[in-house]
């Protein structure tokens, strides 16, 4: 049995290996089709043809597609993104940097929205039709129709603004901390790892609004599916037979009910989560946070292409891994995917 | 004084339509070591009455009016921690589809853990030897083994066996079986049924037996009550119940159950006996299936599940193709319908191999509206967004040639074949009854006036009243359109009443066929025997039936086996 799932999971993880091949193809043919011409734009406004076309053949722009593509996947091997144009910085370094900040605060938000939506759902599927189960259907409406910029703006109104609370809404950390040492890269480990607990709250102080933004936003589906999927559960001839058998409702609800509604619960988490991700954007710029969804978004509007192309390549890595952790945490909580597979 | 009484009990739930009543002033006794049997079709509230005993109706029901007192405890009015000490220790449940009745993610051994350690039964440190003795006292080999199988590895007939394990695990004193062998096996079933009565004789325990098999009833109950729309109709011991049921609706029951030396004609009430089709004469070979292999990749190597294979269905002719579930039959059906193709055989259709076209092709072929199937569950095979008449007119429009008006008509003209009312036509799935949408299923399947019908358990999923309806429906429009049948069901008694032959499958292969009679009286094989052996008999009937034979009579008479074992 437990040699049958952790086939289940080795096959999985082989199974991801031609999907980040592909990646990699599709990234570098999508910014070999974007509009305009790096070498023109690497040049500057005063350049002449001579200096293009020179620039061009030290890019290697002027080779064939098929040896462009073996040169950039050499870098790629090596770890090189290529160089952002606006910044001058090697892609690798800024994205390393920006990206634990996109996920601490994704992490972090999905965190206090699952805290939130599963009991709420499990809460609203227990009394169907009850104050709860009204209460939950007007905040998940409201969560999910008010859009995230609103929601940023307007915590930042009350609790900045009117009440003074919250802190300034400029990045991961006042200026009067210092950055704790790098560890993880995600502030509030890295702060509790050394012990620097002013720090920690400094930075919680920062993350704390723009997450529960993020949170609102993702409470409605995740909240939804708890209901719905412990509905069915609840309804089930074995919560029936556990019922009869005389289980502890707390023994119903959790051990039998629960579990097996947490499988759906999963996957819209995971597609949650990576919608999240993505769409954080508009928190990010809201909050002034130095993420990875406000750089590329600043990389497009410039034409940064090596930094749109890290990005995109970044995102797709992110995808598949998360992807991959899903269906390995399915395997191991229901005992029929080895089976199958 | 009586172990669990219930006075007047009501049940009712609120739906979207309004209030029904499921239950309607129910009063019933049962006594210590007794076993009593309720019986009932669907919708007879005979489940919801044992679910409001133990207080765990589905959302929206509430028992009304009434009491149910079990050893002085009034259960109705009982607080829900009351209950749930109760429920498992002293009054305790087995369910129909045992397999959905198990946590699906659970090992089996732990889910007998949580109801041992709930009721003190075990400690956290000799759960696992408490569970292990307890899967043992219900007959289960390797029990240390099978302690960490989950449900999917388990056949139904285990997964029952855990949830009697599980039911009987804290000693209760009142057993209710709810159905608890619909779905399996006959001979499962039996070996089932006869566990369940060993261990209520060994552990002097009272039982309550929910069913709508009359023959099961009588069998392994003391009592029986029967019950229709909420009420009790009738109630009596099983021998006076079939000798002289008083009720109609009880005469009508006991009349509808298949049984031996009825015919089927016999099933329906006597009012609306219509005299039975002058038989065709048996004609020339349609249907010649030869050397049919199948075989499916396992995990070692591959696997025959039809293994050489080789019988023939000729005109005007009914064969029943007999089995347990994992026989091969449905598989054997699948191959002749061409839905499936063989591995290697020939199936020699009117003298042409319709083998030799692949499954993929065949719905385009014309043959295909020469062979037609109608499909066991009739709720799961019809499209639930389609209407009854779109459902009949598919084939017509697929293969037919009739178009607008004339296809209209047709539809209609099927409708009236089938005894389905022509205003249902417009209705969907969901809004027709199990004996309605049967009607449907056989009406598409003989839209196109085939010469074979493949009737896969027709009417496996409906009540017995409305299976003596639909086997009937289905000997005339056999007279009436010229077709041949091949029935492929798991119940002989049923098969007995519509065929001439009867073809016997076990593990991919025929082990007997030969015509139905002599299969039925003298098998040659022991396994038909034991397939026959298994099928519970309710004792001969009295005033209804038309004076039996004082030797046969005698035989169905012979004492049931629970009374033969005491």
């Amino acid at each position: 049995m437990a040699a049958g799932r952790l086939r289940t999971v080795v096959s999985r993880v082989a199974q991801a290996i031609p999907v980040v091949i592909g990646v990699v193809v599709v990234t570098f043919l999508l910014t070999r089709m974007l509009p305009g011409d790096p070498a023109a734009y690497f040049a500057g406004a005063a350049a002449d043809a001579q200096s293009i076309a020179e620039i061009r053949t030290a890019l290697g722009l002027d080779r064939p597609l098929h040896e462009q593509f073996v040169f950039y996947v050499g870098d790629l091997l090596q770890g090189d993104l290529g160089q952002s144009i606006s910044t001058g910085q090697p892609v690798a370094v800024e994205l390393a940097r920006r990206l634990p900040a996109s996920l601490e605060l994704t992490l972090l938000a999905l965190l206090l929205s699952c805290a939130v939506a599963l009991p709420l759902g499990i809460l609203a599927a227990t009394r169907p039709g009850s104050l709860a189960d009204h209460a939950c259907r007007v905040l998940v409406t409201a969560g999910v129709s008010l859009p995230t910029f609103f929601t940023g703006l307007a915590l930042i109104y009350v609790f900045y603004y009117l009440l003074g609370w919250a802190p300034a809404p400029l990045g991961r950390l006042d200026f009067v901390y210092l950055e704790p040492p790098r560890v993880t890269g995600f502030f509030l480990i890295d702060a509790a790892l050394i012990g620097d607990w002013q720090t920690w709250w400094g930075a919680l102080r920062q993350i704390v609004l723009p997450a529960v933004t993020l949170a609102l936003f993702t409470l409605a589906p995740l909240a939804r599916m708890t209901r719905a999927a412990m509905l069915q559960a609840l309804s089930s001839d074995f919560v029936r037979t556990a019922r009869a058998a005389g289980l502890r409702r707390s023994t119903v609800l959790y051990t039998y009910a629960f579990r097996n509604a947490l499988l759906p619960v999963i996957t819209t988490l995971g597609m949650v989560f990576s919608f999240t991700l993505g769409a954080n954007v508009l928190v990010e710029k809201v909050f002034a946070w130095p993420g990875i969804g406000s750089y590329a978004v600043d990389a497009l509007v410039v034409s940064d292409y090596a930094a749109v192309q890290g990005f995109v390549l970044t995102m797709a890595l992110l995808f598949v891994a998360l992807n991959l952790l899903i269906d390995i945490a399915y395997t191991l909580i229901d005992p029929r995917i080895g089976f199958d597979g | 004084m009586a172990l669990l009484g219930i006075r007047d009990l009501a049940v009712s739930f609120r739906t979207r339509r309004g209030t029904v009543e499921a239950v309607r002033g129910v009063s019933l006794e049962v006594g210590r070591g007794e076993t009593l049997a309720i019986v009932g079709e669907s919708g007879s509230g005979k489940s919801v009455t044992s679910y409001a005993l133990m207080r765990i109706l589905d959302a929206g029901g509430t028992i009304k009016a009434g009491e149910a007192v079990y050893g002085g405890v009034d259960l109705r009015r009982a607080s829900e921690r009351e209950m749930s000490d109760i429920r498992g220790r002293e009054i305790s449940m087995i369910f129909q589809n045992p397999r959905a009745a198990l946590n699906p993610i659970r090992k089996v051994g732990r889910q007998l853990e949580d109801v041992l350690l709930r009721h003190g039964r075990a400690t956290r440190q000799d759960a696992k030897a408490r569970a292990i003795e307890a899967m043992e006292a219900v007959r289960i080999r390797d029990a240390a083994q099978r302690y960490h199988a989950y449900p999917f590895e388990l056949s139904g007939g285990m997964c029952q066996r855990i949830v009697i394990a599980l039911a009987l695990a804290c000693e209760p004193k009142l057993l209710i079986a709810d159905e608890p062998t619909t779905g399996l096996d006959v001979t499962t079933q039996k070996a089932v049924m006869d566990l369940v009565a060993e261990l209520i004789r060994e552990r002097h325990l009272s039982a309550v037996l929910i069913t709508h098999d009359l023959g099961l009833a009588a069998a392994y109950s003391d009592r029986v009550a029967v019950m229709r729309h909420g009420e009790v109709v009738e109630r009596g011991t099983a021998e006076e119940l079939f000798a002289r049921p008083r009720h109609p609706y009880t005469r009508k029951l006991v009349a509808a159950t298949p049984r031996e030396g009825v015919g089927v004609r016999e099933l329906l009430p006597p009012e609306v006996r219509t005299p039975p089709p002058p038989a065709r004469p048996i004609g020339a070979p349609l249907l010649q299936v030869r050397e049919l292999v199948r075989s499916f990749p396992g995990k070692q190597g591959s696997v025959k599940a039809v293994d050489r294979v080789s019988f023939e269905v000729c005109d005007a002719e009914s064969v029943g193709l007999v089995g347990e579930s994992g026989c091969g039959k449905s598989t054997t059906s699948a191959m002749i319908v061409r839905l499936l193709d063989p591995t290697s055989g020939q199936i020699l259709f009117e003298g042409e191999d319709i083998a030799a076209t692949p499954a993929k092709r065949f719905p385009r072929d014309p043959r295909r509206a020469r062979l037609q199937m109608v499909f066991q569950d009739a709720t799961d095979s019809l499209n639930p967004r389609w209407t009854a008449r779109a459902c009949i007119a598919d084939p017509l429009a697929r293969l037919g040639d009739l178009s607008g008006s004339a296809r209209r008509d047709r539809v209609e003209e099927l409708a009236d074949l089938v005894g389905l009312p022509r205003e249902l036509l417009d209705r969907f799935p969901h809004q027709l009854s199990g004996g309605q949408k049967a009607r449907v299923g056989i009406a598409r399947a003989v839209a196109l006036e085939p010469k074979l019908l493949i009737l896969d358990e027709p009417t496996a999923a409906l009540d017995v009243s409305i299976q003596a309806t639909v086997l009937n429906l289905l000997v005339d429009l056999k007279a009436r359109l010229g077709m041949s049948y091949l029935f492929v069901s798991h119940d002989l008694h049923v098969v007995r009443l519509l065929c001439d032959r009867i073809v016997v499958m076990r593990a991919g292969r025929i082990v007997e066929q030969g015509p139905t009679d002599r299969v039925m009286s003298a098998p040659e094989s022991d396994y038909t025997r034991s397939l026959l052996d298994a099928v519970p008999v309710p004792p001969a009937q009295g005033a209804e039936a038309p004076a039996p034979d004082p030797d046969t009579g005698q035989a169905q008479g012979a004492p049931p086996p629970r009374a033969a074992a005491s």
